[in-house]
């Protein structure tokens, strides 16, 4: 069934990963919520296509997979710059004054509520949920790092630091 | 093997044998904040400076060498969970020497070999200065005040143990109690033994724990499902995560009490994505005790089963309702289902289940190996036991902290927190003003609240709950509307879109309080907020629903002033709300310095030098750069 697909959308290469991941999970319906976690790992985002293909593997309606991958908070169907911007909004870090870091950010890159990549896909700026790290707020995680107690010249700072990373590549 | 007692000793004695030759202990605490500021490169720095100094450091045991007689000395280094202390991070104990170094960095570890390790010295600027009195250097973690004013006993191991060393757990009495139970006692034993104990379920309900299990036990079924809800998702809480994080073998041995106790034969971690670290450590653990037969097929050789699996969430507030919870594990979106049936009847796919909280998990091997009644001993009568709460916000020591139910607010934010601070960051008792408990679910607690015996009935007699233990303290510069805005947002958000009251209730109510924040309320404002608030709080199908207005209730109830001055005088008495501030310039004050009308980016302050300012209230867009470039505290209302 997954040679057929594949054929059809022209790019082979692309659903190899998904179809070994939907074979790691049994092609278990109840692993679906792991399933996408696990391409999304792989994608950066999910693709509707594979959201099609993932639905029809699993014997799913296409509507029940696209439901569960835009009900969690995690999930996203749209890429995600190269860069992760993480921060806490968590009660601590709310009144520690995590607001200033975020206008501060989106100021530095150009960004709104409603834009939350920069227009080159390198920075993506997200507020979420409390990170459980309350102790040092405000926290911002940028890619796997945690920074505690930021301010907001710091987080513009590592803004920089990342772009002069990659211009130097 | 097959004796189980026979099994635990032989654990006990491995670890036992591999620590012989230790001298030293050295402990780095590799909790998330620790990490955070930097622990990690500490762990590395001492590891490799120790080796340097030609002392033999050992960071994982090794047990098979364990069994070669002619052993040498030894300094073993190793990480634990969370201390609680984070704010002070990273922390560093070292034993015998039982002294803790607090904001120990890469930089400082020179000075601790060649001193403390090589020399047995203190380094006397690495110790915890008491906030109160900057000439009492604390010297081991019982000196310290934010310690000494608690009781920890679910914490307690998160700050010593190896978490990755099913050993060291097992060496210090771990698994003694699910052998007890599984060996030992019989189901309805179990469940009676946590009745008596009088265990309230830590994750906001405050249900009986024994309760709940016996009505479990009671159903026939082939199979019953035990779920562990680590799903803690309250902004501002983080117990589960630092319990999973220091101590999970602790859960899991709960996790195989409770399974005993109801007869369940499959288990769920279900962990929140937002805890890598978590996911990370349970997973390992479950590993080890599946290697050891603790969990599997043939439990202890029993010939029964208790198969553990762990579930990463996916970022839905909801799923820590326990009804959204199974659906998220059986693939769907985790949406609350009408109780009853509850989980005890019927709960994943259709059989009965218990969710337990991790917090409450973790009590149960206390229980078990020490009894009921030991455990009846602390805490108060309707609330046995500790509680573990993690306190931030404007207090001293922001941190995770174990106190005995009954404990006062006062003690809790001024012994063990040491005190409220201002914005500036200095210590000033005058600036409390309300503490947020129990997250988005719950409500404010005031002045007047401050000596009242903290426990669950309690709690809920004020309009206020426990729910997971996230404690905020607020200074006087913080608005209660605003924060019930915020609470209000995040339920909105997380709504899950189900039920009516829930999905359109939090809406309109977040929609009522921005009119208040802008200066457009009313009295009818306020009669609809209250009128949508109860309907919300009735109606709504589960508890996020139920509890979603809880801050806007506790607002109404604790803050009405604060509230009536946003609506008739349109003034934030807190200056928070950016569009009722009425900036001025004082005139005794204003020397004319210049400083706020050269930041100001709209221009809308004049004034010539030396001669008092005026600031431009059309074009003033409210920034605030003004008030904080003056030095002389001439601008005001903004």
């Amino acid at each position: 069934m997954s040679a057929d697909v594949s054929n059809v959308s022209g790019t082979t290469r692309k659903f190899d990963r998904v179809v070994e991941i939907l074979e790691e999970n049994g092609r278990n319906p109840a692993r679906l919520i792991p399933i996408l976690q696990q391409v999304q790992d792989f994608y950066r985002y999910l693709p509707e296509e594979v959201l099609t293909f993932i639905a029809t593997s699993l014997d799913l309606p296409p509507a029940d997979v696209y439901g569960v991958a835009t009900f969690y908070a995690h999930f996203t169907l749209v890429p995600k710059g190269k860069h992760s911007f993480r921060l806490c909004d968590g009660t601590a870090c709310h009144v520690r004054g995590s607001e200033h870091i975020l206008n501060a950010l989106w100021k530095e890159l150009k960004l709104s509520a409603e834009k939350h990549t920069t227009e080159d896909m390198l920075i993506t700026v997200e507020t979420v949920s409390c990170l459980g790290a309350c102790g040092l707020a405000p926290v911002l995680v940028v890619d796997e790092k945690v920074y505690g107690t930021v301010t907001p010249e710091q987080a513009v700072a590592l803004v920089k630091e990342i772009k002069a990373g990659e211009e130097n590549g | 093997m097959s004796d189980p007692k026979a099994l635990l000793q032989h654990c006990t004695e491995e670890f036992n044998n591999a620590m012989k030759g230790a001298t030293r202990r050295i402990v780095i605490c590799a909790g998330t904040g620790c990490v955070a500021n930097g622990s990690m490169d500490v762990f590395h720095a001492l590891e490799e400076k120790i080796k340097a100094a030609g002392i033999d450091i050992k960071v994982l045991l090794d047990y098979e060498d364990a069994k070669t007689p002619d052993k040498t000395e030894f300094h073993r280094l190793s990480k634990s969970g969370c201390q609680g202390f984070c704010q002070m991070g990273p922390l560093v104990t070292i034993e015998p020497d039982d002294v803790m170094y607090t904001g120990v960095k890469v930089a400082d570890v020179d000075e601790i070999v060649e001193k403390t390790i090589k020399n047995h010295e203190i380094v006397e600027r690495l110790l915890y200065v008491d906030r109160h009195d900057k000439n009492r250097k604390c010297k081991s973690q019982h000196d310290i005040p934010f310690y000494k004013q608690q009781t920890r006993i679910v914490l307690k191991p998160c700050g010593v143990f190896e978490p990755e060393d099913i050993y060291e757990y097992i060496a210090n009495q771990g698994y003694e109690a699910a052998r007890k139970a599984w060996c030992d006692m019989t189901p309805e034993t179990v469940c009676e033994e946590v009745k008596v104990s009088g265990l309230r379920g830590r994750g906001g309900g405050g249900f009986p724990t024994g309760r709940k299990w016996e009505f479990a036990l009671k159903e026939k079924s082939d199979v019953k499902y035990v779920i562990c809800n680590a799903d803690e998702g309250d902004p501002g809480a983080f117990m589960d995560r630092s319990v999973m994080e220091g101590n999970p073998h602790c859960v899991i041995e709960g996790m195989m009490i409770a399974a005993r106790g109801i007869g369940a034969t499959e288990g769920y971690i279900y962990v929140r994505l937002e805890y890598p670290l978590a996911v990370q450590r349970v997973r390992k653990a479950v590993a080890d005790a599946e290697k050891l037969g603790l969990l599997g097929n043939n439990v202890f050789g029993t010939g029964r089963a208790f198969n553990l699996h762990v579930m990463e969430g996916a970022g839905a507030f909801v799923c820590g309702e326990e009804t959204a919870l199974m659906e998220s594990i059986e693939g769907r979106r985790g949406m609350p289902k009408p109780k009853p049936p509850f989980p005890a009847q019927s709960g994943l796919w259709g059989k009965p289940t218990i969710i337990n909280n991790v917090e409450t998990l973790a009590s149960v091997p206390y229980i078990i190996l020490s009894g009921a009644k030991e455990y009846r001993k602390v805490g108060t009568e309707s609330s046995p036991g500790t509680k573990t709460f993690a306190l931030t916000g404007h207090v001293v020591n922001t941190g995770l902290i174990e106190v005995p139910f009954g404990a006062t607010l006062r003690q809790i934010i001024f012994d063990v927190g040491g005190g409220v601070i201002d914005s500036t960051g200095k210590i000033s008792n005058d600036a409390f003003k309300a503490v947020q408990i129990g997250g988005p679910s719950g409500g404010c607690l005031t002045e007047e609240h401050l000596d009242m015996p903290l426990d669950f009935d309690s709690l809920r007699g004020v309009g206020a709950m426990v729910g997971s233990g996230g404690l905020v303290v607020m200074n006087k510069e913080t608005c209660m509307v605003q924060m019930a805005r915020f609470f209000m947002q995040f339920t909105q958000n997380e709504c899950c879109g189900k039920c009516l009251l829930c999905r359109e209730g939090t809406k309109q109510m977040l929609a009522l309080l921005d009119d208040i924040i802008a200066g457009e309320g009313t009295q009818e404002t306020l009669d609809i907020l209250d009128q949508v608030a109860t309907t919300v709080a009735k109606g709504s199908l589960c508890a996020l629903g139920k509890t979603a207005p809880n801050p806007v209730l506790s607002t109404i109830r604790h803050f009405r002033e604060e509230l009536d001055a946003h609506v008739f005088q349109k003034r934030c008495p807190a200056s928070q709300c950016k569009s009722l501030a009425k900036p001025e310039i004082l005139a005794d004050k204003c020397i004319g310095c210049t400083a706020c009308a050269r930041k100001c980016p709209v221009g809308a302050i004049t004034g010539e030098r030396k001669q008092v300012h005026v600031i431009d209230v059309d074009k003033c867009i409210k920034c605030g750069e003004c008030a904080r470039a003056c030095k002389f505290g001439a601008v005001v209302g903004v």
